[in-house]
């Protein structure tokens, strides 16, 4: 709480209660980050409140980074809840399950919890209230022990788990980092850092053992040999749940288990970041954790592993913050995946009037709603209503004074300076060289600095132009390659059957004498022609000059070819 | 329903404004000023409105000619902030037409017609004084001799009253029965060129009424402040350590090695600390944010190398202090230092960006 000027810092009182920050344990540090004004104590003060089964389900078919899934119900189905209604497609993909038992009246579009507004593929589902689980649940396993990696990854794969920290990438594929990347360590995320949401502090504190337990059917999955979770020091009863949990279930593992107090600081509980600061390792660029023996899961995501092998359960739930001082009153929910944004808003009492924006996510990184009528995905863990006092329109940007206060937060080491100049000025290779692809957008540059540039956007912008400068280079090489082979096939068959014609002919007339020095110029242009015929198609990218050398011998033979008869 | 305005994230209150860095940093000139005041009396502060009245004047009359708003551009305080900068390094007793002339270079040339905040190459109040420096060095190199009764009268000097002061700047006009000499004198660091140029020792120089504890009379009070002030701007994060410390450091270091080896002929280091414009060039010239480096490695060459040339110029150079060549020398060099300076990224290997 360095900042003076902030609208809403308040002297946290939770601080001189915080729990000590690891006095045995060596915690590393990332270059910058800001301190945020504390906001969860809006959301964090009463009970995870569950909700009743919505009348209506709005269930998006991709909830997931990968292959969208295929709807494998039809409108007038009647589903139960586990029943997987859309199955995975390809590797980086995974299931979708309906969250309550009904019938699916309609298999259309519905608009998503998504910046571009568009809306996505969703099976909507008309609830019955009785909320029965289907009845071909995979088993419960009690010593989840008897399972192997394959099974315990497949139950994972099938039960639709993805990261539940915002990124919702297929659990199973992180689960799965090959033979030849051994993992030791498994760091679990409770950091929890961007200001406002309190999902994971309230799942930490209601299923601190199924979370621990999960931990260690992954560290049993993985072989990995500790496990380092990270969790905030604005988070008290958390970290005290979670040490209870460990304490309780450390003797049932050989694996040696930790809870991390790691200081408050945004971006901790960014992947890399939090990797950084409780191992001291980097993960290096373009690169994954596995790369140097880490596998990071969200804590929630744990607990759906969890779930899934002890209970049999797939993913139909999640807690979600509904918070802000937009809306009257703030909480967290339990709450089946499908439930429209404007049903959990309405549970908190509803909006105060007074609404600047709406979000989901959190500040720093959420996603800006255009309208609260789509539904909670496996990835919002927060729908957040900011007033226009805790988020005021920060007027238009003025000129880059390069004081450099991007420069000392960015978490990536990164000079988002030298990144904007270039970006504005559409210079993409300029914007590579200044290692664009390194941003993880976590917004830090944007909110410290003072001439109120919204970095975060030329960042975005010049990642998507790079892109898609990418993919029509990309076009325009395969349409050369295309083009290429061809003009190469043509000449080929062109060339055969011309050479077909020729031998017809010679067939035809046998005995004619023709002019010795025709035959030799015929016979030149048949040797020539399958030499370049079989050059052009491999070399793919053949020049010009090789496409003019193989052309002349056939514009030759078309000659002879002419003047033959 | 429909939510409010759609942006991209962070939708978080921002922490700072341009307009709040730049009063922070007029808020830190106060300790220096008052010293300035104290000792070389109120010509200072009617430079300092003069040259605010004329820097305002000039940046909105620029932005309206280039049809652009002029209300955020002055709002900004950028400009007042040159103009202070500009006052504090010209003698007091400048005639206002310099002021006017060097504002406006500062403003309209080094600033505005490169693009405007953000996008000079150079500190414009340094390039302002420089301009002034080569093209008027008589009027603007005359310097007041500090308020200190006893130099005063050892010299047999004459203070300026606010009045004479005004008259000074406005009309060019002395009190009456007073001549030039009687009123200006020579600052230490022009005195100490000359003396040590006279084959004079440090021990006999230092004996002068003009030297005090570790600097000249009054200017090592002066410095004093734009160090307290500095400090104050590293304390708030307005700016960082890396330009004062490498630019005072290298100075230090270097004034202190010729020293060591010649204490008669080189002056103690900390008095190149406290004299001239050191103090004010480490904290508010080369930090400057928008004419100097931006990588911390690339600030601490930045400043290292601007202490070098103050060094080597108030050393063997032709004028006695070199704060504002050094800046403007450097702010030339900054692209280039950055360039080669780039911090090693998040899961980069190390030894290559």
């Amino acid at each position: 709480m360095n900042t003076s000027s902030q609208p809403h810092t308040q002297a946290s009182p939770g601080l001189a209660s915080h729990p000590k920050v690891n006095p045995s344990q060596k915690l590393w540090k990332f270059h910058g980050g800001v301190h945020l004004p504390e906001e969860k104590d809006l959301s964090n003060q009463g009970p995870v409140v569950a909700t009743a089964v919505p009348k209506r389900l709005v269930i998006p078919l991709a909830q997931h980074i990968g292959a969208p899934t295929r709807p494998c119900v039809k409108v007038g189905d009647r589903v139960f809840k586990g029943q997987m209604i859309g199955e995975p497609q390809g590797y980086v993909s995974a299931p979708v399950h309906a969250s309550s038992s009904g019938v699916v009246t309609a298999i259309e579009q519905h608009a998503m919890p998504h910046p571009s507004g568009l809306p996505a593929p969703s099976v909507i589902i008309e609830t019955d209230g009785e909320d029965a689980w289907a009845s071909d649940l995979p088993e419960p396993v009690t010593d989840f022990h008897q399972l192997d990696a394959d099974a315990l990854r497949t139950r994972v794969r099938m039960a639709g788990i993805v990261g539940l920290g915002g990124a919702s990438f297929p659990s199973s594929v992180k689960l799965n980092p090959g033979k030849d990347q051994p993992i030791d360590t498994l760091v679990l995320n409770g950091a929890e850092c961007e200001p406002y949401i309190t999902c994971d502090d309230m799942l930490m504190r209601d299923r601190a053992a199924d979370i621990i337990t999960g931990a260690r059917i992954i560290v049993h999955l993985l072989g990995a040999e500790r496990c380092l979770i990270g969790i905030e020091d604005n988070k008290p009863e958390a970290i005290a749940a979670m040490r209870a949990a460990v304490a309780e279930q450390q003797p049932q593992t050989s694996a040696s288990i930790k809870v991390l107090v790691i200081p408050t600081l945004y971006p901790s509980g960014g992947e890399k970041q939090l990797i950084r600061i409780l191992t001291g390792k980097e993960v290096p660029t373009h690169g994954i954790p596995a790369q140097i023996g880490v596998v990071c899961q969200n804590v929630g995501t744990v607990a759906a592993v969890a779930d899934a092998v002890l209970r049999g359960h797939p993913l139909v739930e999640r807690f979600v913050t509904v918070t802000g001082r937009g809306i009257a009153k703030p909480g967290n929910f339990r709450v089946r995946v499908g439930t429209l944004a404007n049903e959990l808003v309405a549970a908190s009492g509803g909006y105060t009037g007074e609404l600047a924006k709406l979000v989901a996510g959190g500040p720093m990184m959420g996603a800006n709603l255009a309208t609260d009528a789509v539904p909670i995905t496996k990835a919002t863990n927060c729908i957040l209503a900011l007033t226009p006092a805790e988020s005021p329109d920060p007027g238009a940007a003025t000129p880059c004074i390069r004081c450099g206060q991007c420069a000392q937060v960015c978490p990536a080491n990164l000079l988002p300076q030298q990144l904007y100049w270039h970006a504005r000025a559409k210079d993409l290779d300029k914007v590579q060289d200044y290692n664009l692809f390194d941003c993880i957008e976590c917004g830090c540059c944007a909110h410290v600095c003072p001439a109120h540039i919204p970095l975060v956007q030329y960042y975005r912008y010049a990642k998507n132009e790079s892109w898609a400068r990418e993919r029509e280079k990309r076009a325009s090489e395969h349409a050369k390659k295309r083009h290429e082979a061809r003009e190469a096939r043509l000449e080929r068959l062109d060339r055969e059957r011309k050479a077909k014609l020729r031998k017809k002919k010679e067939a035809i007339t046998p005995k004619t004498k023709t002019v010795p020095g025709k035959s030799a110029s015929v016979g030149g242009a048949e040797k020539t022609a399958p030499a370049g015929a079989g050059e052009t198609p491999i070399a793919g990218g053949g020049d010009d000059a090789g496409a003019q050398g193989t052309k002349q011998p056939a514009d030759r033979q078309t000659e002879t070819a002419g003047n033959a008869p | 329903m429909i939510a409010g305005s759609l942006t991209s994230s962070p939708h978080s209150a921002r922490i700072s404004r341009v307009d709040q860095v730049m009063l922070q940093v007029c808020l830190a000139l106060i300790p220096g000023t008052v010293a300035m005041v104290w000792f070389f009396g109120w010509g200072i502060i009617i430079n300092m409105l003069l040259a605010s009245v004329f820097a305002v004047a000039a940046e909105a009359l620029v932005m309206k000619a280039r049809g652009r708003p002029a209300l955020p551009a002055v709002r900004d305080l950028s400009a007042v902030v040159t103009a202070l900068l500009f006052a504090i390094t010209v003698p007091p007793t400048l005639p206002w037409w310099l002021t006017l002339i060097g504002i406006l270079f500062a403003i309209v040339i080094v600033k505005q017609l490169y693009g405007g905040i953000g996008y000079n190459p150079f500190n414009p109040a340094m390039a302002g004084y420089v301009f002034l420096l080569i093209s008027y060095p008589v009027a603007t190199t005359s310097w007041l001799p500090p308020d200190v009764p006893s130099l005063l009268e050892a010299r047999d000097l004459v203070h300026l009253s606010f009045v004479d002061s005004v008259r000074l700047i406005f009309t060019g006009g002395l009190p009456l029965e007073t001549t030039w000499d009687a009123v200006s004198g020579a600052t230490p660091l022009d005195e100490l060129r000359t003396r040590l140029d006279q084959n004079v020792l440090m021990a006999d120089i230092r004996q002068s009424p003009l030297w005090g504890w570790v600097g000249g009379q009054g200017w090592e009070w002066v410095a004093a402040g734009f160090l307290l002030g500095g400090l104050y701007l590293i304390a708030i994060r307005v700016i960082t350590w890396h330009i004062p410390v490498s630019l005072l450091g290298s100075l230090a270091l270097l004034a202190g090695l010729f020293w060591l080896f010649d204490p008669n002929h080189f002056p103690a280091p900390w008095f190149h600390l406290f004299s001239g414009g050191a103090m004010l060039g480490a904290f508010f010239i080369a930090t400057d944010p928008v004419s100097a480096a931006t990588t911390k490695r690339g600030q601490l060459v930045f400043g290292a190398l601007i202490g070098a040339v103050v060094f080597v110029i108030r050393t063997w150079g032709g004028y006695p202090d070199a704060v504002a060549f050094g800046v403007l020398l450097l702010n030339i060099a900054a692209p280039t230092i950055d360039h080669y300076t780039q911090p090693r990224v998040f899961g980069h290997a190390r030894g290559k960006s």
